[in-house]
């Protein structure tokens, strides 16, 4: 008896969606009808495989995670997970949440994952982010499943190389693949496409560097591991945008999907940050 | 010169929405407080476990007691943290939504990439 990994899901946390959706058409923006169809649209290729557990691959955006102690990776082990801070309620009017865990997969993602290669830091008292509650609020309004949460570092140098967040994607994959249990596992992944933030070129009508997106998302959408690489360094993320070092978690969600192109891709062209949303059925849309 | 301890200073100060109004009212005064009592305290830890060999350089104090962006950009400031402190202190005064972060853009423009160096 092994594990179903049911579906993987590789997107973007743009912060503002959440207060975007929740105003009255008359006071909504153009786009905003768009966004929610496609939102709504993505959250569907989630709910028809009837997962059990969510592991949820995100990044702290330096809330509870300090230079004074600083994981590259690092998994969550607790019976539950508190999401939002205060300031992301301030800036993005975000509510906040309780999530459960499912402890017992974080303990077999540790000790399998220090086995396999990665000295992986943990937390018994997490407080979650956008990073993971956007998608929370995409993809699974109800709330209803626990989660093993997955931090890694994009945004305190020195960061791990793009090898070696696709690395931890493909052990990742190789863990749920593996993890003696009968439940039906979905993996869900936000990063960066061309994102600015604190610099010249943000909150621009489009993300700062549309080219570097546009190929971005082919690789992503074909399952490209191999062109990515050949094409993505720490050195090179820093021109598409100073924030774009979070594009390293896409990669990662690739090295889970493997070899494979999307079965679902789709991307929206919005101020601030392009939007995309990817999804792969390793077992089949029926598994 | 301390990327370090400019980016504590954003980090403890935007967690905290007091220390935001009195950052915004009064930035010398807080620089100031916030060097004296909070600079060497460790986050996890106790006022006796104080660290004992933190401190601004004189720049550095100049640029956060001015609420100089711009300054702080150039020396390799966190700019997240800068950015989201900056939106919860000013984004107020502007009328237009995404004006005042604008504005900020556009004072950073003269930089060229590759910008100023982040690592601590």
């Amino acid at each position: 008896m092994v594990a179903k990994l049911v579906a993987i899901l590789a997107t973007t946390h743009h912060p503002f969606y959440y207060r975007t959706s929740q105003l009255a058409p008359e006071e909504a923006p153009p786009f905003a009808a768009e966004w929610v169809r496609k939102v709504e649209a993505y959250r569907q290729t989630l709910t028809r495989t009837r997962p059990d557990v969510l592991v949820m691959v995100g990044s702290d955006h330096m809330h509870q995670l300090w230079l004074d102690n600083m994981p590259q990776f690092l998994i969550g082990k607790a019976p539950f997970y508190d999401g939002n801070y205060y300031n992301e309620e301030r800036e993005f009017g975000l509510p906040r949440l309780l999530l459960r865990g499912d402890e017992q997969l974080s303990a077999y993602m540790l000790r399998e994952g220090i086995d396999k290669g990665f000295d992986l830091a943990f937390s018994n008292e997490l407080r979650v982010d956008h990073s993971i509650t956007c998608p929370i609020f995409t993809v699974r309004p109800q709330n209803d499943l626990p989660i093993v949460p997955i931090y890694t570092n994009i945004f305190a140098p020195p960061l791990a190389r793009p090898e070696r967040f696709v690395k931890l994607g493909q052990t990742i994959r190789e863990l749920i693949d593996a993890w003696p249990s009968d439940l039906r596992v979905a993996v869900i992944g936000t990063g960066h496409l061309s994102l600015e933030l604190g610099g010249p070129r943000q909150f621009g009508a489009h993300g700062p560097d549309p080219e570097f997106d546009a190929r971005a998302v082919e690789w992503i959408a074909n399952g490209d591991i191999d062109g990515c690489l050949a094409n993505v360094t720490l050195d090179s993320l820093h021109a598409p945008g100073n924030a774009t070092h979070g594009f390293m978690d896409f990669m990662l969600m690739m090295g889970i999907a493997g070899y494979n192109k999307a079965d679902y891709a789709d991307n929206l062209d919005l101020f601030h940050t392009m939007e995309a949303y990817f999804t792969w059925y390793p077992n089949g849309v029926d598994a | 010169m301390s990327k370090y301890l400019l980016n504590k200073f954003l980090f403890t100060i935007d967690r905290d929405p007091e220390l935001v109004e009195r950052y915004r009212t009064d930035p010398s005064a807080t620089v100031t407080w916030w060097e004296a009592e909070r600079a060497n305290q460790l986050l996890n830890s106790i006022p006796g476990e104080a660290s004992t060999w933190l401190s601004f350089t004189k720049q550095e104090r100049h640029a956060l007691s001015t609420h100089d962006h711009v300054a702080l950009f150039e020396m390799g400031a966190h700019p997240f943290l800068t950015l989201t402190l900056w939106i919860a202190m000013f984004e107020r005064d502007y009328d237009e939504p995404l004006a005042m972060q604008l504005d900020y853009a556009a004072k950073l423009a003269h930089f060229n990439r590759p910008y100023p160096d982040i690592a601590t």
